[in-house]
């Protein structure tokens, strides 16, 4: 086993036991950690596999097997920060519901509170 | 019965016009059958907009977090549903929209019963007019709602308007939230919503500055744009 590959697959391992710590811990949600794992997995097989670089690469017609390295990590990021677009989207509609409601809700409050001291 | 009527007056740091605002509404007289509420909505406002706006016999709605014109508005819209107003004008603390001015907005409502109607600065001579790049986003913006809305708007920007129960329920349900004005009306003419504009006087703000301005307008129309097209693509549900 060559050198480079011992290197990467430990880094690897490091890798996922620090997203089990930080799911472990409640920092991480586990649909956020899925997209982690997979790209970890997908890493680790080919530490192992040293020729599937140049397998799928002639499988997709590149000449290079380097590019495919680089243009499907770049199609898997931009799709990545897609969904976290789609994440805080959520977030910022959640937040102006529960701002909205609480607004309405110390209204009513402090309504019924005067008109308990008019009592 | 009489009506139930909702004044909703969004506030950023706007402790220098309110109180002129809120003395000129209060000592307004509307017609018989009115029954008038005012709410101050202060949307997480950085001076002193709500202890002055609490020094009024008025409601104030305060938000804790800064949710931006169309969020503010919302939260108004969502109390004028909840307990059952008929009616909700929509009218900017900053002094720019002089509060007797909404009685051409409640006769245009009585006379027509139209669902929305917008204060509109350019159906009449006099009264304050805006700059002149402002008044090419604002053509713009026409050119945007005939293409959206086939209806023909010309001051789609305008934030002084009168929302009957039906609009209300709408747009407590969904209303966009960062530049509501133009991107409304899409909403509205998609819900089969009828829409008319009443020229009203302006005036030049009392205080404080547009929240549209130089590099922002440019962000404004694009996100403007975007919204409005997105709105009319969907579907109504």
């Amino acid at each position: 086993m060559a050198r480079i590959q011992i290197i990467t697959i430990v880094i690897n391992i490091l890798f996922i036991a620090y997203i089990s710590r930080l799911i472990i811990k409640g920092k991480l949600r586990e649909e956020y950690a899925i997209v982690w794992c997979i790209c970890t997995m997908v890493l680790i097989l080919f530490s192992f596999w040293r020729k599937g670089l140049d397998v799928m690469s002639k499988l997709f017609g590149v000449f290079e097997p380097p590019n495919l390295v680089f243009t499907g990590f770049i199609f898997m990021i931009l799709i990545y920060l897609l969904h976290l677009s789609v994440v805080s989207s959520k977030a910022q509609h959640s937040i102006t519901k529960l701002t909205q409601e609480l607004a309405l809700l110390k209204e009513k409050m402090e309504k019924a509170d005067k008109e308990k001291q008019a009592l | 019965m009489s009506k139930k009527l909702l004044i909703i007056i969004p506030c950023y740091n706007e402790e220098d016009s309110l109180p002129q605002v809120l003395e000129q509404l209060l000592q307004l007289q509307l017609p018989e059958g009115y029954d008038m509420e005012i709410a101050v909505v202060n949307d997480c406002s950085q001076d002193n907009t709500k202890t002055i706006a609490e020094l009024y016999p008025i409601m104030v709605l305060d938000l804790l977090v800064n949710l931006g014109i169309g969020g503010a508005v919302q939260t108004g819209f969502l109390y004028a549903k909840d307990n059952g107003f008929d009616i909700a004008i929509q009218l900017d603390g900053d002094g720019q929209h002089p509060p007797e001015e909404l009685l051409k907005l409640l006769t245009a409502h009585e006379k027509t019963g139209t669902n929305v109607v917008i204060g509109s600065r350019f159906l009449d001579e006099g009264g304050f007019k805006s700059s002149f790049a402002r008044r090419i986003g604002i053509r713009y913006f026409h050119l945007l709602n005939k293409l959206f809305t086939g209806k023909n708007i010309y001051d789609s920007t305008s934030g002084f308007r009168l929302f009957d129960s039906l609009a209300i329920d709408l747009a407590a349900e969904k209303y966009p939230d960062e530049y509501p004005e133009p991107a409304s009306l899409v909403l509205f003419s998609k819900a089969g919503l009828s829409i008319q504009e009443v020229p009203v006087m302006m005036s030049e703000r009392l205080a404080g500055k547009s929240s549209i301005r130089n590099f922002a307008s440019l962000y404004y129309c694009i996100k403007v744009t975007i919204s409005m097209l997105f709105l009319f693509i969907r579907k109504p549900n």
